[in-house]
């Protein structure tokens, strides 16, 4: 358990997790969920571009919501469960998740500052079950702008990612049938 | 979305240990030239959020800096006026009167001052710098202080400039009794505006102190050599105390050329004065509003056609806003009136530019460097005489376009490596160009004869959307223009470590082109070894020589070929003195000989020769050639062009890497599109308008055409890899296909870029009734 304090200004005790691990920041209401993860907390994967809600270099999700960190103030994260980029590789096994993977074979990522919140933004999708379809990912990623890419690798990317997860449901399905 | 079904697992690659770099090789999926290649070697980094770029760096006890900046666009520089409430004692504050060294940005000219004095010439130009140790302070500290000035009139107009920074004059034939035996004369003039880079990682750097009277910089940069210049003269340093290092970089596109120099300066002043850190982190307000952009240009043209069809005459005349200092305006401009005759042979050519100095924001390198500006010049006038003459757009092109033997306006003979025609079959095929202009020609014919409503032209009752495709061509010169590398000298190395391993000492940057990743390719090629053994030096200017600025699409192909050639040499020491194959006995030379490292500097081809006083020559080594083919659909009631797919072929000599290699294509065409499209500053009294992402758009995902990168190859071989550059190309044709699409969709020209939904929607009302059909 991590404790942040800020004794600054008035502040409140805010509890909620991170990547599964409880947290507790001790800072005004108001910071930005953004601040908090970066500076309080040391996670400098989620990045901020604009400061305004127009990148999406901030995306982070909170409770299977995507949100911009930099647009939260960390009192609307009170009991939450916060991802970040942080938190998408399997660290025990020092592996790329399959998204990550999907990324780095197929281009998706080049100067990657948009990265941490692309990965976000297109595993909310992956995990809510959007499809593996041009169209839907366009969407899905529309509020994270990449100066880099043009896109084309990215929706690459995520569509290849869709696919292997729909492959590993199927699979799931198929040996479950076996053992019944 | 892609086509190819390649089984990545296939490739036999399992999930991918993060460290060390990622190994081995992939053959990994593209649409065109698939050759095995190694996987982006910062990737992981990059996708784990673990990757470092300049604020996430943590430097202990560091304080906060901040621009003080005009808000007027010309003025006399009175003084500071800073509120007596404040306590002072608390920050730091240094005006240009603190600066030790020379009041300069060291550039081209020594015109653009590191912090204003006497004379204010923009909006936003640093006047001083203010520090504190938190950021409360600091905004505080900011709110009380501000200028004292006394406007003086300003020139917002490039016309009405009388300060010319640059100008050049060149040409051959006799274009003028060449227009008089013209059949058809076309002329027209266009007008390209300000274009943001737009990186998506702000201006950054931070300032250490350093024991010897020094300042460490580390931070966000395309060229840190560009950054050890200016340093040193600002403050007064030698070489060695001026250390620049380079953060993880998030995206430069000609942003961070330059202008990494005036941040670092700032930053390096007050870290010197406080004895501490310094961060110097721009938020997006600031860098949009501060910071160089695309030089607006106009360009007057007229083109002459002989009665049998040929191109005999072309009279061009390019004007760029350069704003307020010089920065690299003379460069840029040399590149645009080289470019302006586009990529077709004429015996008859007269091309003159000249870059005028305004008070607004200097405007200096943007990926195209020139080119973009007079390439949508260039490729409208083909277009329009296309129209004009009732030929196909692509036709006339293949009869125009450069051949291998013709001689350009500025007297280069194109020797070799000319892949016009190439690149012309290439997307037009992919794009079934033909069959579909065709067919948007009868669906025009059809909307016009029905269109209903008086005033409304093109609009029909039933049908509210037109659609149109269009092309454009264009050329880029790889490397520095001129005499650029010959005065540069660039020198990089490969060394055999005594601990056995192989390294590459080059001053390019990692800006997400793939540098980091190609550059052992090529190394680990002529050595015979896997890129995975070739270690990257740490980009800092106390360990790697001067290889030269990261800009100009010049890293493959100058910088590759100095390495290509220290690694040849390396390997023919190790393999006499050890006999044997390179791969099986460089860690047991290493041990027995010790370190043994091989510096390459650039030597100039005896036939590169270019003239900087009259502008002729060979003014690049090679070009590398582009066509896009673009498909628009243009809303007949409010003007807004969506683009629906562009198709850009392009040939870079020899592709390295096909996935960073068509990456480059794909993200450089969008950047076009969208200065094709939406991408418009707009500026009242010298101050930009839209300075924030909520009102400077560009593409989201939702906007991006379908975008098909086809890479051709015609190599060079005056690069030992035969490759030429691929950064900036690309960024030359998307917009002029994008406007020829709209011609074809609804019969106006756009002959202002962008090309907004105002712009089209005043077009078609100009239009009428659908007359021009």
């Amino acid at each position: 358990m991590t404790t942040v304090r800020d004794t600054s200004e008035a502040s409140a005790i805010y509890h909620f997790t991170v990547n599964g691990e409880p947290r507790e920041a001790a800072v005004p209401g108001m910071r930005r969920l953004l601040d908090v993860l970066r500076e309080d907390l040391g996670l400098t994967g989620t990045k901020e571009g604009c400061g305004e809600g127009e990148c999406g270099a901030c995306t982070v999700i909170v409770d299977d919501l995507v949100v911009d960190s930099c647009l939260v103030p960390v009192c609307q994260v009170e009991g939450a469960d916060i991802r970040t980029v942080e938190g998408l590789s399997d660290a025990e096994a020092r592996a790329l998740s399959p998204l990550q993977q999907a990324f780095l074979e197929r281009g998706g990522a080049q100067c990657g500052i948009c990265t941490p919140g692309m990965l976000m933004a297109a595993q909310a999708y992956l995990d809510d079950g959007g499809p593996a379809n041009e169209a839907d990912i366009r969407e899905a990623i529309a509020g994270n702008l990449c100066r880099c890419t043009g896109y084309t690798k990215i929706i690459d990317a995520i569509e290849a990612a869709a696919i292997a997860r729909d492959e590993a449901i199927e699979d799931d399905e198929s040996e479950d049938e076996d053992e019944e | 979305m892609s086509d190819n079904d390649h089984d990545l697992r296939a490739a036999g690659e399992g999930p991918l240990v993060l460290t060390p770099p990622a190994p081995g090789r992939v053959l990994v999926p593209t649409r065109g030239i698939a050759v095995p290649a190694p996987l982006r070697r910062e990737g992981p980094s990059k996708l784990t959020g673990q990757a470092k770029y300049t604020d996430d760096l943590v430097f202990p006890g560091a304080w906060y800096g901040a621009t003080i900046r005009s808000t007027e666009a010309h003025a006399r520089l009175l003084g500071l006026e800073q509120d007596a409430e404040f306590d002072w004692s608390k920050v730091v504050v240094m005006t240009a009167a603190d600066i030790p060294g020379d009041n300069v940005v060291s550039i081209i000219d020594d015109d653009m001052p590191v912090l204003a004095i006497d004379e204010i010439a923009h909006v936003s130009q640093p006047v001083a710098l203010l520090a504190a140790p938190d950021k409360s302070t600091l905004r505080e500290a900011k709110k009380r202080i501000r200028a004292r000035t006394e406007p003086l009139p300003p020139v917002f107009d490039p016309l009405e400039s009388d300060h010319e920074f640059a100008a050049y004059d060149f040409g051959t034939g006799d274009p003028e009794a060449a227009f008089e035996e013209a059949a058809l004369i076309v002329q027209g003039e266009y007008r390209v505006g300000h274009q943001e880079q737009l990186y998506i990682e702000n201006q950054a750097m931070i300032a250490e102190p350093r024991p010897d009277g020094g300042v460490r910089i580390t931070g966000s940069m395309q060229c840190p050599y560009y950054v050890h210049t200016a340093l040193k003269r600002a403050l007064g340093l030698s070489d060695e105390q001026a250390v620049i290092t380079q953060a993880e970089t998030g995206g430069g596109f000609g942003g961070k050329e330059d202008y990494p120099s005036v941040v670092a300066i700032h930053a390096a002043l007050l870290a010197q004065r406080i004895g501490k850190p310094v961060r110097m982190i721009y938020d997006r307000h600031e860098d949009i509003a501060s910071t160089t952009k695309r030089h607006p240009a106009i360009v007057r043209y007229r083109s002459g056609v002989s009665a049998d069809g040929r191109l005999i005459a072309q009279d061009v005349e390019v004007i760029m806003d350069g704003g307020a200092y010089c920065t690299l305006s003379p460069v840029v401009l040399s590149r645009g009136v080289l470019h302006a005759g586009g990529p077709y042979q004429c015996p008859n050519v007269h091309i003159k530019g000249r870059v005028m100095a305004t008070n607004t924001p200097p405007n200096s390198a943007f990926r195209g460097f020139g080119a973009p500006q007079v390439g949508f010049a260039h490729e409208l006038q083909v277009a329009r005489i296309a129209d004009e003459l009732d030929i196909s757009p692509a036709e006339l092109r293949e009869r125009w376009a450069y051949r291998e033997g013709d001689t350009t306006p500025f007297g280069q003979v194109l020797r070799e490596s000319v892949a016009a025609h190439e690149v012309l079959r290439e997307a037009t095929e992919a794009a079934d160009f033909a069959e579909l202009r065709e067919l948007s020609r009868q669906t025009r014919a059809v909307r016009w004869g029905q269109a209903a409503e008086a005033g409304s032209g093109k609009r029909s009752t039933r049908v509210r959307t037109a659609s149109g495709i269009g092309l454009a061509m264009g050329w880029h010169g790889a490397g520095f223009t001129g005499r650029g590398e010959i005065t540069m000298r660039s020198r990089a190395a490969v060394e055999l470590g005594d601990d056995g391993v192989v390294r590459l000492l080059i001053a390019n940057t990692e800006i997400g082109q793939g540098t980091n990743t190609v550059m052992p390719m090529i190394v680990a090629k002529v050595l015979g070894v896997d890129p995975s053994e070739i270690e990257l030096s740490p980009i800092d200017t106390s360990i790697v020589p001067n290889s030269g600025p990261t800009v100009a699409s010049r890293t493959v192909m100058v910088v590759g070929g100095l390495v290509s050639k220290a690694a040849a040499r390396l390997r023919a020491i190790v393999e006499e003195r050890s006999g044997g194959d390179f791969a099986d006995v460089y860690r047991a030379d290493a041990r027995k000989h010790g370190a043994t490292r091989i510096d390459q500097e650039y030597e100039s081809e005896a036939a590169v020769e270019f003239d900087d006083l009259t502008h002729t020559g060979d003014a690049y080594p090679a070009f590398g050639w582009a066509c896009a083919v673009a498909k628009v659909e243009v809303d007949l009631d409010t003007g807004e062009v969506r683009v629906r797919s562009v198709v850009s072929a392009d040939d870079v000599g020899r592709v390295i890497h096909p996935v960073l290699a068509e990456g480059q294509v794909e993200g450089g065409t969008l950047q076009a599109v969208g200065y094709g499209t939406i991408e418009e500053m707009k500026l009242v009294d010298g101050r930009y308008l839209n300075d924030r992402l909520s009102t400077y758009l560009i593409p989201t995902s939702m906007d991006a055409p379908e975008i098909t990168a086809i890479l051709v190859e015609a190599p060079f071989s005056g690069a030992p890899h035969g490759a030429k550059g691929v950064g900036e190309l690309p960024m030359n044709v998307a917009a002029p296909a994008v406007v020829d699409a709209i011609h074809d969709a609804v019969g106006v020209w756009i002959t202002d870029l962008p090309a907004t939904s105002e712009k089209v929607l005043a077009a078609l009302e100009a239009a009428g009734g659908g007359t021009s059909a």
